[in-house]
């Protein structure tokens, strides 16, 4: 800073502390909350500290599900959830990565049109055009099913946009080099464009693998059978407007579980994490 | 080892023509300099022999064989740009060896190979580095290792030292002609810098505007500069010209500022009246001495001290055209002296006022 | 597209290919059929359909529940884009103040961005629980009659309060990229110029910083707009009496249980539509750039 000012700088600390408070407080709360019996939840008397059942409620959202309303185990949840937001992830990059290529790199006929073709979608998204394609799922028979899940979510702009964009910072002299040491295509594809990738892939991952675990609307919507559900979509489902059937002990335990794979990545992938969010954003 | 010969060469973007009809053969194992001035086409020329740009009319041909519609891959030539294009991701001994894998040559061959070359480049030690972790110069050694590991028919450079700072330039030169000579294979290289030229070609091509001015040895050039373009590019500093006209007896240029100064015998009789460029080198200008006539006064405006030479910018009577001298080092001016030169007849050049084509002895 | 590349002519096609069909499939086609469907209406047992212009429109222009989640949409997204942006502001701008780096700062302020929007509001509808959740226990022991569940304004606050929490480590993390790209002469020169903190706080960096601000804004509408279904659908169900029903929100509703196919089309049609007219804002002023 331009100059010293002591109090002024205690200032920032304390409004920074307030922030973060304000920040963690719900989820140290959920996780306080995960840790008592369901009496002295329903009863609003678990305080600020961890209870004295600090596995049991996690054993049975993991093996069993919440009791009052019939849901599915957490671990089949989280596999759905894991299914989804890989092939999401997966499915997203592989397809963004050859599409951009073809873009950047040949010169065909229709190249612009099947580029903003690509584009436009960057506008819309899935929530704008629900049922139409929640029907074209059904008409292919792919309800309840990890297909129906991912694929209609990987039609984005966004990841194609991003490695065009990356494409075009690759000098043309390598392509003009690999073509001397006589790399065609899809060799240079392989043994250049894709190592070059690799941090914008990783980068890409980890916000798509959050996308994907996040959703919530779209698998309410295309899964009917519980053993599909999704761990976001069965928290809410554990839920009941009557305060009386809700297990909230199973919830606690359900939303620590729900947020612990995505706020993980974010965590230990940070810098991939910021990149990714920042690039895709442009 | 080839031959490369450009038949009427020409390259247009859309309908703008670049390169107008270049015709040029470059002989086995010469080495071969294309300098001009940015713009000029001598990296469209070069690209075009690589085959990284269409030919759009005229014929390019490598050891005998017409090349004009084969890939790149497939003229055993070899390129080293002038950001170097090493693979950022390959380690150096990955980077030479990219081309010979793709050639399907043997582990044991390639392995031979890259490893004569690192021996010649002196990057054994560097082999496991990735190209990031190299200098400027380091990373230059190893596009060449690229380039040699594939014992190609001929080498194109395009610019390989503009990246390097002064110093290194100069190291780099050297070793690329030192090279380049062991090696015997015919090389294209392309630069702006006009020293750069001098000191490596075995015969350069002097382009401007998409045209070759003049092609011959870099003494040649320096000695008899096909046109004012010639002239004024090779050569530092840059030779004098003056306007005049050829007196009436043909034996004198009458300058416009009312100098008149000699040829050497009759010559241009035929030429009488004819307007035209004078020039001379600053550095065959000489101080007036006994026996020699002087020519002009030079009123000295500004000295630059080089060491071994002294540079002197002034103008003729203190009005008239600039002029610049080199003088010895020891020599001992100041601004404001006036100085008597004498332009000796042998070291004159003539151009023609209207196309600026040398006017021939 | 560059100058240099390659001439094939098939394989262009093949690597393009997915990403067209899928597009195609999942995306004109129902886009399009939404369209199409907002001209229709059918029978109550879906045996006869019509094709009737504007009329599903005309007929939601004059629904007063469309009209409630218009409002609805403009005040949720107004508060949660104002607060949202307001605090992350603030915490950047203290954070990028911190001579020893905003580094564990930000790690402590960014992960909520990987909260889903339904766990987020799960959290918050369970502290503001009227009978057991601990920040309406404190509510009440101040005097306010917390009930989410019967008083419509209660239910807002309490999304937006989700919503906003959600929103803040996103917005934090570009305010903070935007003041770090600021560079330090400038603001070293208009301290030798003799400008106050705050001064140069209103006239050099805020100015410099409104790019981000108005790309922000752009977002955080869109966020409110979509992202927030799941917090909407987790927290309130739309409800009391359709008090935070949304116009994403309403799409859904009508189209699942009222079965109003023609008329959740049409909506689906309008929201299409102010998607596009922000995101054409959006490219227009990044183009100029705002400011500079």
């Amino acid at each position: 800073m331009v100059e010293r000012r002591p109090f002024s700088n205690l200032l920032a600390h304390l409004i920074l502390w307030a922030g973060i408070i304000v920040v963690v407080f719900p989820v140290y709360y959920t996780l306080i909350a995960s840790t008592h019996n369901p009496r002295d939840i329903f009863n609003g008397e678990i305080g600020f500290l961890p209870g004295g059942v600090p596995t049991e409620n996690y054993k049975a959202a993991l093996f069993a599900g919440a009791k009052q309303v019939k849901t599915t185990p957490a671990t089949v949840m989280m596999l759905n959830s894991l299914a989804m937001a890989l092939m999401i992830a997966v499915g997203k990059i592989a397809i963004s990565i050859i599409s951009a290529y073809a873009v950047v790199y040949f010169n065909f006929f229709g190249r612009m049109f099947a580029f903003w073709t690509i584009f436009v979608t960057l506008m819309l998204p899935v929530e704008v055009r629900i049922y139409p394609t929640y029907k074209v799922v059904a008409d292919l028979g792919l309800l309840n099913s990890y297909w129906g899940l991912s694929v209609p979510l990987i039609a984005s702009a966004t990841a194609t946009l991003l490695f065009r964009q990356f494409f075009m910072t690759i000098p043309d002299e390598l392509v003009e080099a690999s073509k001397i040491d006589g790399a065609g295509p899809m060799r240079f594809f392989w043994d250049t464009v894709v190592p070059l990738s690799r941090t914008n892939m990783a980068a890409l991952f980890v916000i798509l693998f959050i996308y994907g675990w996040n959703q919530y609307l779209w698998p309410l919507l295309i899964t009917t059978d519980a053993t599909m559900d999704t761990i976001i979509v069965g928290i809410r489902r554990q839920i009941v407007t009557s305060d009386a059937n809700t297990d909230w002990h199973i919830v606690m335990a359900t939303a620590v579980l729900a947020m612990l794979p995505p706020v993980a990545v974010v965590v230990f992938m940070q810098r991939l994490f910021v990149k990714g969010l920042v690039e895709t954003e442009k | 080892m080839a031959e490369v010969g450009l038949k009427n060469v020409k390259k247009s973007y859309g309908g703008m023509q670049v390169i107008h009809g270049i015709d040029c053969a470059i002989k086995d194992g010469e080495f071969m300099v294309l300098v001009g001035p940015s713009g000029c086409g001598k990296s469209t020329l070069l690209r075009m022999i690589a085959g990284l740009e269409e030919i759009s009319a005229g014929e390019i041909s490598i050891d005998g064989r017409v090349v004009n519609d084969v890939e790149p891959k497939d003229r055993d030539i070899a390129m080293v740009f002038q950001n170097y294009a090493l693979y950022p991701h390959m380690s150096v001994y990955d980077n030479m060896a990219y081309g010979l894998r793709i050639r399907g040559l043997s582990k044991a061959e390639i392995d031979e190979r890259v490893n004569k070359a690192a021996g010649i480049l002196q990057l054994q030690e560097l082999l496991q580095r990735k190209p990031r972790q190299l200098s400027g110069g380091q990373r230059q050694r190893v596009a060449m290792g690229r380039a040699i590991v594939r014992d190609p028919k001929v080498f194109l450079f395009d610019e390989p030292l503009s990246n390097l700072d002064a110093k290194l330039r100069v190291q780099m030169r050297v070793e690329i002609k030192q090279l380049q000579n062991r090696l015997g294979t015919t090389a294209v290289y392309v630069t702006h810098d006009q020293v750069e030229a001098m000191t490596l070609a075995d015969r350069l091509v002097v382009m401007n505007a998409g045209v070759a001015e003049q092609i011959g040895a870099p003494l040649e050039v320096y000695a008899k500069p096909a046109s004012l373009f010639v002239a004024g590019f090779i050569g530092s500093p840059a030779m004098n010209f003056l306007a005049g006209k050829i007196s009436g007896d043909g034996r004198a240029v009458e300058l416009a500022g009312g100098a008149r100064v000699a040829l050497a015998d009759g010559r241009f009789a035929s030429s009488a009246g004819r307007k035209v460029t004078l020039g001379v080198r600053p550095e065959h200008l000489v101080q007036d001495g006994a026996g020699t006539a002087a020519h002009f006064q030079l009123a000295i405006e500004l000295v630059e001290t080089l060491g071994a030479d002294t540079l002197l910018h002034g103008r003729i009577d203190g009005k008239g055209d600039g002029l610049i001298v080199r003088v010895d080092g020891a020599t001992m001016v100041k601004s404001g002296q006036t100085l008597a030169l004498h332009a000796p007849p042998g070291a004159l050049h003539l151009f023609d006022g209207e196309t600026g084509k040398r006017l021939s002895d | 597209m560059r100058k240099v590349g390659f001439n094939n002519k098939l394989l262009p096609y093949l690597l393009i290919a997915p990403q067209i069909a899928i597009t195609a499939i999942f995306f004109y086609w129902p886009a399009s059929q939404a369209v199409w469907q907002s001209f229709l209406i059918q029978d109550a047992f879906g045996t006869r359909t019509e094709f009737v212009w504007f009329e599903n429109y005309e007929v939601l222009f004059k629904d007063p529940t469309y009209f409630n989640a218009f409002i609805v949409t403009v005040v949720f997204s107004t508060a949660v884009a104002a607060l949202s942006l307001g605090i992350a502001l603030l915490l950047a701008v203290q954070a990028d103040k911190q001579i020893h780096g905003s580094g564990p700062y930000k790690t402590l302020l960014m992960w909520p961005y990987a909260v889903a929007p339904a766990v987020a509001g799960v959290l918050w509808l369970f502290l503001f629980q009227p009978s057991l959740g601990v920040l309406a226990k404190l509510l009440r022991s101040m005097g306010v009659d917390w009930n989410p569940l019967l008083n419509g304004n209660h239910a807002m606050i309490l999304v937006i309060i989700a919503a906003t929490w959600k929103q803040i480590s996103y917005n934090f993390l570009f305010f903070l990229a935007g003041l770090q790209s600021i560079p330090k002469s400038l603001i070293e020169a208009a301290a030798i110029d003799g400008a106050s903190p705050m001064r140069r706080f209103w006239t050099v960096i805020f100015p410099l910083l409104s790019p981000t601000a108005f790309f922000l804004l752009v977002v955080n509408v869109v966020y409110v707009f979509f992202d927030t279904f799941g917090i909407i659908d987790a927290v309130t169900h739309g409800g009391p009496a359709k008090a935070t029903e949304t116009l994403v929100f309403k799409v859904f509703q009508d189209g699942r249980l009222g079965g109003d196919l023609g008329g959740s089309a049409a909506q689906s049609v309008i929201l299409m539509f102010m998607v596009i007219a922000l995101t054409a804002i959006q490219f227009k002023y990044i183009e100029r750039k705002v400011h500079y």
